[in-house]
C-alpha cells in the first residue's frame, strides 16, 4: 500500500463517518461541527487529486464562510427541544427508505459491474490543471463567457433579494 | 484565442436584452417610483432584440470560445422567448397597477429571466446550459413571490425555490458524471464521441439525471407536483410567463440535448421519454377536469401539453423537432392569451378566479369572451387554430417513429381535454350570469391578447410559414 492510498483511505473513511454523524446527531450545533470535519476531509481528498486551488477554496468558502452562516442561523432560530423534530415511523418514510435503498443498490451495481472509464487525462496534466495560474488563465480566456454570465446571475440575485426583503418599498 | 466583433454581432439579441436590463437598473436607481418608464424601455429593448434575432436568422456559428452556438435554431427560439416576454410585459402593466404592485423591478427580473432562456437555447456547453437555467429560475422564484404580502404568493415562491433547487442538484450531478466520462462539457465534443460514451454506464446515469432535471423543469409526470400550487399562487401574469417562456426554454434545451447531441433514437432512453409523455398526457388531462379554479385547471393543462411535446422528443426524428418547435410557438401564444384574459378578469384578493365567474361573459364583454373562446379552441386542438397543427406534427412524428401507441394516447387524451376547455366556452355563451371584469381600462393587455389571437389564427391557416422557418437549414 502506497502512502497515497493510505492517506486516501483515512480521509475517505473519516469523510463518510462524519457525514453519517451529521445526519444522526440530534443537536444541530453538533451536526454543523461534524459538517466542518467533513469539509476538511473533502479538501484533503482534493489535495490527493492535485487540485490545490479547489482544496483551498473548499476550506475558505465552505468550512469558513458558509459554516459561519449555518451556525448563525442555528443560533437565531433558537431551536428548543430537538426531540420534537423527529416524529414516529410512517408508511411514507418506509416507502422513501425503500426507494433510497433501491437507488443505492443501483449505484453500487453500476460501480462494481461497469467497465472503468478510460483515463481522460494524464497525471501530469492533472497536476497542471489544479494550479491557480492555470485556473486563472482558463477563466479569462476559454471560460470568460460563463464567468460573465455568473456576474449577471449575481446582479439578478441582488435585485431579487431587494424585491423580496426590503423593509419599505417606494 | 481572442474575441472578435463578429462574436458580439452574431449574439446581438442577447447583448440587446442584457444592455436593456442593466440600463433599467440604473434608471430605477435614479428615477424612483416611475415604473411607466421601465415598461416603455423594456418593451423597446425586447423589440430591438427581436429585430436583431430576425436579422441574424442564418447559418449556425460557434462563438465565444465554443461556449455559444448562434444561428437559426437559437434565434427561432429567441423570437419565441422575446414574444412571450413582450406579451407578458404588456399584460402585466394594467394587472400590476390594479393589484397595487406596479414596480420597476418587475420588468428587470422579466428581462433577466429572458436572458437566461436565451442562454439555454444558444448553449454549446453544459456549463452555459446550467448557468442559463439558474439565471432564469432565480428570477422566476422572485417573480412568483412578487406579491409580498400575500400568503399564496409566498408559498408559491418557496415551493418553487425548494423543489427547483432540488432539480438543480440532479442537473449538476448529471453534468458531473458526463464530464467525468467525456472529459469535456462541450456539446459538440460529446456528440462526436457519443458511440464510445454511450456504452459506458456512468455516462448513461448522467444522461438519466439530466432527463430528471429537465422533466422537472417542463413539469412532466412524475415530476409535476410543484406546477399546480406554484401556478396558482404566483401573480397571474408571472404564471403566464412561467408556463410559456420558461417551458419553451426548457424544451429548447431538451431538444438541443436529446435530439441534436445525444442521438438515442429507437433506444431505451426514448422509450422512457415516451412513457413520461404518455403519463403526463393522461394525468394532466384527467385531473384538469376536476378543477374549479381556472389557474389550477390551466396548470394541469400545461402538464398535459408538456406530454404532447415530449412525444416529439421521444420520436427522435426531424419531424419531431419541427413539431415541437411549431408547438412551442402555438403554445406560447395560446397560453399567454388565456392567462392574459384570466389576469384581466381577476380582481383584488384573488376574486373572480373560479370557472363559475366566467358564466355569461359573452353578454357583458363579448370581445373578451370571443378571444377566450379562440384560446380554448386552440388549446383543445380544434382545426383552424395553430394548436391543431402543433398536435398534428407531433403525433405524426410519433407515428413515423413506430410509436403509434403514443399518438393514440395523445389523440384520446386530447378528446378528454376538449371537455374542460369547451366547458368554459359553454359557460361564457350558453349560460346567464354575472360574468363581469375588473372595471379599469387595460389597453396594453387588450393589445397583447388580441395580437396573440390573430397570430394563432394566422399560423393555423398558414402553418407553412413556421414550418419553412424551422426546416430552412435542415
Amino acid at each position: 500500500m502506497t502512502l497515497e492510498s493510505v492517506i486516501f483511505s483515512v480521509l475517505a473513511a473519516s469523510a463518510v463517518g462524519s457525514a453519517l454523524l451529521v445526519v444522526t446527531r440530534r443537536n444541530p450545533v453538533m451536526s454543523a461541527l461534524y459538517l466542518i470535519v467533513n469539509f476538511f476531509c473533502l479538501a484533503g481528498l482534493y489535495l490527493t487529486l492535485h487540485a490545490q486551488f479547489i482544496a483551498i477554496i473548499q476550506i475558505l468558502v465552505y468550512a469558513g464562510a458558509i459554516m459561519v452562516l449555518f451556525v448563525f442561523v442555528i443560533m437565531l432560530l433558537n431551536l428548543g427541544d430537538e426531540r420534537k423534530l423527529s416524529d414516529g415511523v410512517s408508511w411514507k418514510k418506509i416507502v422513501a427508505a425503500g426507494f433510497c435503498a433501491a437507488l443505492l443498490m443501483e449505484f453500487v451495481y453500476i460501480l462494481i459491474y461497469s467497465e472503468p472509464s478510460p483515463a481522460v487525462m494524464s497525471a501530469s496534466m492533472a497536476t497542471e490543471i489544479g494550479t491557480v495560474e492555470y485556473i486563472g488563465s482558463q477563466l479569462f480566456t476559454k471560460f470568460l463567457f460563463p464567468f460573465e454570465i455568473t456576474s449577471l446571475i449575481l446582479t439578478a440575485a441582488i435585485v431579487g433579494a431587494i424585491v423580496l426583503a426590503k423593509r419599505k418599498l417606494d | 484565442m481572442s474575441l472578435n466583433i463578429a462574436d458580439f454581432v452574431s449574439s446581438s439579441p442577447l447583448m440587446a436584452v442584457t444592455a436593456t436590463a442593466l440600463l433599467l437598473i440604473l434608471v430605477e436607481a435614479s428615477r424612483k417610483g416611475r415604473p411607466g418608464l421601465s415598461f416603455t424601455l423594456s418593451m423597446a429593448g425586447l423589440f430591438a432584440a427581436s429585430v436583431f434575432a430576425v436579422v441574424n436568422y442564418s447559418d449556425e456559428q460557434i462563438v465565444f470560445f465554443g461556449m455559444l452556438r448562434q444561428g437559426w435554431y437559437a434565434n427561432f427560439l429567441n423570437l419565441v422567448f422575446l414574444s412571450a416576454a413582450m406579451l407578458t410585459v404588456l399584460v402585466s402593466k394594467p394587472y400590476l397597477e390594479r393589484q397595487g404592485a406596479h414596480r420597476g423591478e418587475y420588468y428587470i427580473l422579466i428581462l433577466f429571466a429572458t436572458i437566461g432562456m436565451m442562454f439555454m437555447a444558444g448553449a454549446n456547453d453544459l456549463i452555459v446550459v446550467f448557468l442559463g437555467i439558474e439565471l432564469m429560475s432565480l428570477c422566476l422564484y422572485v417573480l412568483a413571490g412578487f406579491f409580498r404580502t400575500k400568503d399564496t404568493s409566498n408559498e408559491s415562491a418557496l415551493k418553487y425555490f425548494l423543489l427547483g433547487a432540488f432539480a438543480t442538484g440532479f442537473l449538476l450531478y448529471g453534468i458531473t458524471l458526463i464530464y467525468g466520462t467525456a472529459g469535456t462539457t462541450n456539446l459538440e465534443a460529446i456528440s462526436k464521441n457519443l458511440p464510445t460514451l454511450s456504452s459506458q454506464w456512468m455516462f448513461m446515469v448522467g444522461v438519466g439525471l439530466l432527463l430528471t432535471a429537465f422533466a422537472f423543469k417542463v413539469a412532466a409526470v412524475p415530476f409535476h407536483m410543484w406546477a399546480p400550487d406554484v401556478y396558482e399562487g404566483a401573480p397571474t401574469t408571472v404564471t403566464a410567463f412561467m408556463s410559456t417562456g420558461a417551458k419553451a426554454a426548457a424544451f429548447a434545451t431538451f431538444v438541443l440535448l436529446f435530439h441534436q447531441v445525444f442521438q438515442f433514437t429507437g433506444s431505451k432512453v426514448n422509450d422512457l421519454i415516451a412513457y413520461i409523455a404518455a403519463a403526463s398526457m393522461v394525468l394532466g388531462n384527467v385531473i384538469a377536469i376536476a378543477q374549479a379554479n381556472i389557474k389550477r385547471m390551466l396548470a394541469y393543462s400545461s402538464i398535459a401539453h408538456a406530454g404532447y411535446m415530449l412525444s416529439g422528443i421521444a420520436a427522435g426524428n426531424s419531424e419531431g423537432q419541427t413539431g415541437i418547435l411549431f408547438y412551442l410557438v402555438a403554445y406560447t401564444l395560446m397560453n399567454v392569451g388565456a392567462f392574459g384574459i384570466v389576469g384581466l378578469m381577476e380582481k383584488v384578493d384573488d376574486q373572480n378566479l373560479q370557472l363559475d365567474d366566467y358564466t355569461g361573459l359573452s353578454q357583458q364583454r363579448p370581445f373578451l369572451a370571443a378571444l377566450m373562446a379562440i384560446f380554448m379552441f386552440s388549446l383543445a386542438g380544434v382545426p383552424p387554430f395553430a394548436g391543431f397543427f402543433g398536435k398534428y406534427y407531433v403525433f405524426l412524428s410519433a407515428v413515423k417513429a413506430d410509436m403509434t401507441w403514443l399518438a393514440v394516447v395523445g389523440v384520446m387524451t386530447s378528446l378528454v381535454s376538449a371537455y374542460y376547455y369547451l366547458r368554459i366556452v359553454v359557460l361564457m355563451y350558453f349560460r346567464d350570469g354575472k360574468g363581469d371584469v375588473a372595471a379599469q381600462p387595460a389597453i396594453p393587455a387588450l393589445v397583447a391578447v388580441t395580437s396573440s389571437a390573430i397570430l394563432l389564427l394566422q399560423f393555423g391557416i398558414f402553418p407553412s410559414f413556421i414550418v419553412n422557418a424551422v426546416q430552412k437549414l435542415f
